[in-house]
This record gives C-alpha cells, sequence and structure tokens, in this order.
C-alpha cells in the first residue's frame, strides 16, 4: 500500500510516498524546487549521491531501523531524497516520552564530512510533556526525516538548531502529527550550512490541536537556507500559528520561506495564523516569501497571514546612534529586536541566550560593523 | 562652559540646497528659540546638526568647543553631548525602552551605570514626567502616542544631561498637560546651567513655559532677524507676513 502515490484533491501536487522512484525527476522547474539550487544539493534530489557515511548522535535514544514500526507514522515523504532517507537510513533514533520530564531531552549531531540519511522519531505518549532538542553541527550532507508523534493531550517542544559548518548541506522533512488536545511547539533555528532546505508540515489526528511553528534563520554569503511549512487543517476546531523570521546578508545570501496552510471541507472551526518577516541588510541578499492560504469551508474560527520583506531601516540606526550607541551596537540592536518576537516565544531560556550570542557572532561575523 | 558654533552653514537635501548661510552661537546656560514657518528649514537645521545621512553640508562649520562637530560620526556627536530630541521619533521594535536607555547612557557616559542606580535614577526621571513605570518594558516609540513619544525624547534628555539640547518641534501633537509635564522637564535641565538649549518651533505657546534668552526668526533657510522674547510676542500678534513677503520661501 506505502508505495501507492496518494495525491490530496486540493493539491495535485503534494503526491506522497515512501518509495523514491515514485517520484518524477527534478528539473527545477516544479513549484516546491524552484527556489532551490539542485547543483549544490551533490546529488541528494536525483539518487546519485553516493551515501554511506553517519552522522555521530550523543543523547538518550533507542536505536532503530527502517523497518521500526513507528517509522512512517507521522511522516509520509513528499519528495524524493526524502523518500530516499526514510527507505535507506541505517541508523535512526528513537526518543519515547513518557509522563512529564523537566530537563529537555537532547540529541547531538556532529557530521564529520561524509554523506549520511538518518531518521529521528519523537513518541510523546499520551498526557506527556517535554522539550526535545536536536542539534546539528559539523560539516557534510544529510538528508533525513523527523517525525513527531504527539499523543492525545501530550504537549511536545521541538527545537531544531542547524549550527552547521559553512559547507554542510541538510535536507529534512520534520513531520508532526497531533492527537486529541494535543499541543506542539516547533522551534526551528538555522544559522549554518551551506545549503539547508527543511520542510515542517503538522497533521492533526484529532480535534483540539494546537501547533506553534516559530523559526529563525540568519543567511550569510553564500547561504541558502529554505524551510518550506505546510499546515493541514483536516479535523475540526484546531489551532495553528506560524511566525518565522529571517535575515541574510551578504553576496547571494538568500533566505526562503513557503508558508502553505489547507484548510480542509472537515476542518470546520480552525484557527489559523501565519506571519513571515524578512530583513535584508545587505542589498545583494535576497529573501523570497510566499504564504499560500486554501480554505474549503466557510466555517472556521479565524484564518489568516502576513508576509514582509524590507531593508534595513537607516533612520532606526539613526535614532540609536544620535544616543551615542556606536554604530555596530546600533545594528545588533535592531536585529536582535527584529528576532526578538520569535525569540521571547520559544520558552527554553538557555536558547534564548544561545541566540543572542549566535546573533552577535552572525552580524560580527560578515562585517556587520559596517 | 560650552559653546556651539555654526558658522555660515549651507545644506542640501537630494542636491536641493535647503540651508542658505547659518550663523549661530549657543552657549551653556542659553536658551535660544528658533521660529519660523513651515518649509522653511528649520528641521534640516537639526538634523544636519544630529548628523543625518540624508542632509548633505555643502559649506560651513559647526564646532562644539572648537572641535569640529561635521566631521563627527552621528553617535561621536551625541558622545561629545549634542542631543536632538525628534520632532517624529522612530520605532525600534524589540528594543525596550529600559534596555534602549541604559545602552545610550552608558555610550554617553562611557561606563554602565550599576544596576541599582540605574534603577533608582530611570524611576525617578520616569516619575518626575509622569511616566508609568510600565513604560519601561515596551518597544522603543512603538505604538506610543504624541504624547508618549515626546516624553519619552525629554526622559532621554534628563538621563543623558548633554551639552548641547536640540529640540525640535517638542511642543508639537501635545496637549496642555503634556506640554506643562514636558516644559517642566526642559526646565530642569535648563536650570542646572550646564546645557545650552536650541528650541525650533513653529507657534509661540511653547515659550510661555519655556522662556528664550534668544529669538531668531528662521525664513528661507536663514535667519532674518534676531531679537529677545519679545520678538515672540510680534510673532504671536502678527505672524510671519513680515518676513515672508520678499523671502523665495
Amino acid at each position: 500500500m506505502a508505495e501507492q502515490p496518494t495525491s490530496t484533491d486540493a493539491r495535485p501536487e503534494r503526491l506522497t510516498s515512501r518509495d523514491p522512484d515514485a517520484f518524477p525527476a527534478i528539473t527545477g522547474r516544479e513549484e516546491e524546487w524552484r527556489f532551490t539550487p539542485l547543483y549544490r544539493l551533490r546529488g541528494l534530489h536525483d539518487g546519485t549521491a553516493t551515501v554511506d557515511g553517519t552522522l555521530s548522535v550523543d543523547g538518550d535514544f533507542e536505536t532503530i531501523g527502517p523497518d521500526h514500526p513507528l517509522v512512517g507514522t507521522a511522516l509520509t515523504p513528499a519528495d524524493r531524497p526524502s523518500a530516499q532517507a526514510m527507505r535507506d537510513f541505517k541508523e535512526g533514533q528513537l526518543v519515547t516520552v513518557e509522563g512529564e520530564v523537566a530537563e529537555p531531552i537532547v540529541l547531538r549531531f556532529k557530521g564529520s564530512g561524509e554523506a549520511s540519511y538518518g531518521h529521528v522519531v519523537v513518541d510523546a505518549k499520551p498526557f506527556s510533556k517535554a522539550v526535545v532538542v536536536l542539534d546539528h553541527s559539523g560539516g557534510g550532507t544529510h538528508a533525513g526525516g523527523v517525525e513527531l508523534i504527539v499523543g492525545d493531550s501530550a504537549d511536545l517542544t521541538l527545537v531544531s538548531v542547524q549550527d552547521w559548518d559553512d559547507d554542510a548541506v541538510h535536507l529534512s522533512a520534520q513531520a508532526a502529527r497531533l492527537g486529541r488536545d494535543a499541543r506542539f511547539k516547533s522551534v526551528v533555528v538555522t544559522f549554518g550550512g551551506d545549503l539547508v532546505r527543511l520542510a515542517p508540515t503538522v497533521t492533526y489526528a484529532g480535534q483540539g490541536g494546537d501547533a506553534q511553528l516559530l523559526g529563525l534563520a540568519f543567511a550569510d554569503a553564500k547561504q541558502h537556507l529554505e524551510h518550506r511549512l505546510f499546515v493541514d487543517h483536516a479535523v475540526p476546531n484546531c489551532r495553528s500559528r506560524v511566525t518565522y523570521k529571517a535575515a541574510a546578508q551578504g553576496t547571494e545570501a538568500h533566505t526562503v520561506w513557503i508558508g502553505d496552510v489547507l484548510i480542509r471541507a472537515g476542518a470546520s472551526g480552525t484557527d489559523t495564523y501565519e506571519l513571515n518577516r524578512n530583513l535584508l541588510l545587505s542589498d545583494e541578499a535576497r529573501a523570497d516569501s510566499v504564504p499560500n492560504l486554501e480554505i474549503e469551508t466557510g466555517e472556521i474560527a479565524g484564518a489568516g497571514h502576513a508576509s514582509a520583506t524590507g531593508r534595513f531601516d537607516d533612520n532606526q540606526l539613526f535614532y540609536l546612534q544620535s544616543r551615542g550607541i556606536a554604530a555596530d551596537e546600533a545594528r545588533r540592536m535592531v536585529v536582535r529586536g527584529f528576532f526578538h518576537e520569535v525569540v521571547r516565544q520559544i520558552g527554553v531560556p538557555a536558547l534564548e541566550e544561545r541566540l543572542d550570542a549566535a546573533i552577535d557572532r552572525e552580524l560580527s561575523a560578515t562585517g556587520g560593523a559596517k | 562652559m560650552t559653546t556651539l558654533e555654526i558658522r555660515d552653514l549651507h545644506v542640501s537635501v537630494d542636491e536641493k540646497p535647503i540651508l542658505s548661510g547659518v550663523d549661530l552661537t549657543i552657549r551653556s546656560g542659553e536658551t535660544h528659540a528658533i521660529m519660523g514657518p513651515n518649509g522653511s528649514g528649520k528641521s534640516t537645521l537639526a538634523y544636519s546638526l544630529a548628523g543625518h545621512p540624508k542632509y548633505t553640508v555643502t559649506s560651513g562649520t559647526v564646532t562644539l568647543d572648537g572641535e569640529d562637530v561635521l566631521s563627527m560620526s552621528v553617535d561621536e556627536r551625541a558622545r561629545a553631548g549634542m542631543f536632538l530630541a525628534m520632532q517624529y521619533p522612530v520605532e525600534v521594535p524589540g528594543v525596550t525602552v529600559s534596555n534602549f536607555l541604559r545602552t545610550a547612557a552608558t555610550a554617553v557616559r562611557g561606563e554602565a551605570p550599576t544596576l541599582r542606580h540605574w534603577v533608582k535614577e530611570q524611576k525617578a526621571a520616569m516619575a518626575s514626567l509622569d511616566m508609568d513605570p510600565a513604560f519601561a518594558t515596551r518597544n522603543v516609540n512603538e505604538g506610543f502616542s504624541g504624547g508618549e513619544k515626546k516624553r519619552h525624547e525629554i526622559l532621554q534628555l534628563e538621563l543623558l544631561k548633554p551639552r548641547i539640547a536640540i529640540l525640535d518641534e517638542t511642543d508639537s501633537g501635545l496637549d496642555v498637560d503634556a506640554l506643562r509635564v514636558v516644559s517642566e522637564g526642559v526646565n530642569r535641565v535648563r536650570s542646572t546651567g550646564e546645557t545650552g538649549t536650541l528650541l525650533i518651533t513653529h507657534y509661540t505657546r511653547i515659550l510661555r513655559y519655556i522662556e528664550p534668552d534668544f529669538v531668531h526668526v528662521f525664513v528661507g533657510g536663514k535667519i532674518v532677524e534676531e531679537g529677545g522674547k519679545e520678538l515672540a510676542d510680534e510673532l504671536e500678534a502678527n505672524g510671519y507676513a513680515r518676513f515672508t513677503s520678499g523671502a523665495a520661501v
């Protein structure tokens, strides 16, 4: 059954399958690939990549293979690399959450330069509560899936940090499936890597699910950081909130944000809002932002989106400088302030501090003191 | 004793000349009012002195105790003791008032005030301007009413204690009560005798609260008449007609 390509009526283009060969060859002209520089994917997109390495992983988990029964519970791949990673990964990680876990559960992934496929399953049992952190660093080429099974009335926060070296390529499909009255918060932080393409998706298995998707990205010269979100409202009375912010500075710095929200005919009482803001810190930087809201029922509680991309506001800089604050410090304040709206919603204090430090580092690394 | 000297200042915006030879000297303890009709270049003078990049100085000099102000960056001017209370203060999303004020005080004073003293100092300054303490947790100028923006500007004036304060249309958009509170703040700074004040205004009403030592009438990008506060009274009675009739404004 799983090999049969399936598609939805509303989105015929969203083909899903666990068989990589079920997907037509990627040309780069498809809507979902048109922003991605395929030549930088090192063959992950067409099956020509030689993938025989692993990421080293630190943390508390159970090792699983592709035939583990939970694999495929929340994620059905929507593109070829994702399907191939799910079929071919050698070692995946299963984190099982039971009860309320006070301290964040951290998995540290470190790339040594090899190419690898990976897979992570977080099985958050009903009524459990936890913060799970996936911390990526090092180099290499990596494609993988992350499945978040959020049980009835469970409360799961997933933090995915992409703090890769400059040469890393990372494709990841991060799919959450929310049970009845489940709460899910996704925090995606992408600062590192040559090319990062993350696809967080949310589906609801029962009523009353509440998903909050937060994202921060900072692209320097030559970095391509792409986040493609899809929230699929198919059951009544669920809620979703998306807030993504990205800054880009330097030659060929490029951020992409796609925010697809589908409210199906049966999803009455849906409440959704998505917001994307992009800040261009230099003339050569580029940001693409495509919000897309499809509504198939009139019986909703609320639905909206907002997207804006702006250049650095010289008047803000002038105002701060006119109070004696030096130009580089003033710039830091403005950029930190820009991200603050997202940072303050994260709710993991250690991460918030780390982010402020990372933002400062990004600004100083690429001549933010201009 | 501080002296700001402006000599034959010419300024253009997008190659269009706006200021055409401004001469003005301001010393500590003095209050100068610059009055002029809309479009006369008053705000251009204010922003040029603060160093806004939109304004190009084409000739002339500005010195602060002999130091060349025009060669300083915007933040260097502030640290040298210049302050501009803006007519349209800028929103800075995500930056709280308290963070902003402490960062500015640290920059201008050259060292960070100890947290304990700072909290007290900021609280006292806000109280004297009838500002709710919760104001400190809001983002700079974001969602502020006109009156809140002006109070916030004068709060900075009181905390940063500049040697030269330029107040650009501080009275605009204020009701009578707010005008009184803001004026009292300015007067507290003036009464120290350590700040020279340049008050830029279209209307005479703020001069009822802040009494100037000198009044300058500004028309067509320069000062066309100077006098004491009786000149302001004449403007109140007769308007700018006597000065604008022959001038290209």
